[in-house]
């Protein structure tokens, strides 16, 4: 079964199958598409030190600006370069657990900053 | 005995068994550095107004390092593209680039250390303190030599980025004036200590990714010759971990070097 399976894609056309999206994979369209990819990301990165460095605004507005501008980047690159814009609803389901874990570990501690136990001394 | 749906999908999952334990490996692995990420929120909001430092890292070389490895994100891929369309001349330059693009990013993290593990902190005892780089630390001299400044309080040390053309000349201190020295370590304040925990927590992964790739390039492609589509699967699955690297840098670099 095994040399059926490598003779059948040894004889695979030079445009391949993708499991992942059932649709063939071009090499030069995947190339324009990382170049673009590419590009986003070092205009957002741009963008980021940019912002980081204005003067005349406070660092809590710094913050949000720099942070959504990593969390487009972070999308552009999960979504296109990690398949996530096509991906199985397993993956979905996975990673949907996996935030809902995250938002209750960010939530859980900063809920807790401010309960300190009986009796703390804080200097 | 065959591994099943090492190529072929399972048809309860849609996937082959390496994607499902990619995914499953990376979902703890969001949850090991959101672990740590909500330690920095919680020092970071936690900290006493202008006590938080800014302007401690070289953005230039965290810079370099953020283009790095996204370029190496895209080498990774089009390895991948290239397993597809069966082109293994085009997988090995690609994944070639990934390596030497992943030494790149490990050594310029190895001169950001090396830059803050020789900069000093030193309280003399008249209540100055001289802050810079070490030029001579010989421990039979009675002095040492930094190249720095002096400044009143610890607060002036905070906000790098709020002094401008901050004069730095060479000084020399007697040892008996020294009351305390200290580099700009981990265990100099939290800040560094999340700094060092996070981005060395960081390039272990691309160390790891690095000799993942390094094993499909070099002695794992024998593969390739009989088993193509598994290999390429191994690419993809070693390619998603690259990403996720990739991922936590985008939120690492402006967290800890521009804000």
């Amino acid at each position: 079964m095994s040399e059926l399976k490598t003779a059948k894609q040894h004889n695979a056309p030079l445009m391949g199958e993708s499991e992942l999206h059932d649709h063939p994979v071009d090499f030069n369209s995947y190339l324009r598409r990382c170049g673009a990819v590419l590009l986003v990301v070092f205009i957002a990165v741009g963008f980021m030190i940019w912002t980081s460095f204005l003067p005349n605004i406070g660092w809590t507005l710094k913050i949000c600006i720099i942070l959504g501008i990593a969390a487009c980047n972070a999308f552009v690159v999960a979504g296109f370069l990690m398949h996530l814009l096509s991906e199985r609803k397993m993956v979905y389901t996975i990673l949907g657990f996996t935030v809902s874990f995250v938002i209750g570990l960010f939530g859980l501690t900063i809920w807790a900053m401010n309960d300190f136990p009986k009796g703390t001394i804080i200097h | 005995m065959e591994i099943p749906y090492t190529v072929e999908a399972r048809p309860d999952t849609g996937l082959y068994n390496a994607k499902v334990g990619i995914w499953l490996f990376l979902a703890s692995e969001v949850m090991l550095f959101g672990g740590l990420f909500s330690a920095f929120v919680l020092l970071r909001v936690g900290a006493e107004p202008g006590t938080w430092p800014h302007g401690w890292q070289n953005v230039t070389l965290g810079t370099i390092n953020t283009v790095v490895l996204a370029l190496s994100a895209i080498t990774t891929l089009m390895a991948w593209v290239a397993c597809k369309v069966r082109e293994f001349g085009k997988f090995k330059f690609f994944h070639a680039c990934t390596l030497l693009l992943a030494l790149t990013f490990l050594c310029v993290k190895m001169v950001e250390y090396h830059e803050h593990l020789n900069h000093y902190e030193i309280k003399l005892k008249d209540g100055q303190i001289a802050d810079g780089d070490m030029v001579e630390n010989n421990k039979d001299a009675d002095h040492v030599v930094i190249k720095g400044r002096y400044v009143k309080s610890e607060m002036e040390l905070y906000d790098l980025r709020a002094q401008k053309d901050i004069p730095e000349s060479e000084i020399t201190i007697p040892r008996a004036q020294i009351d305390d020295m200290q580099s700009y370590g981990p265990w100099h304040n939290n800040y560094l200590a999340l700094y060092f925990t996070l981005t060395g927590l960081h390039a272990l992964h691309i160390l790891g990714g690095s000799i993942v790739i390094g094993y499909l390039w070099g002695p794992g492609r024998k593969l390739w010759k009989k088993d193509p589509e598994r290999f390429t699967n191994r690419v993809e699955v070693s390619g998603l971990f690259w990403h996720f690297v990739d991922l936590v840098w985008i939120f690492l670099f402006p967290v800890l070097y521009l804000t």
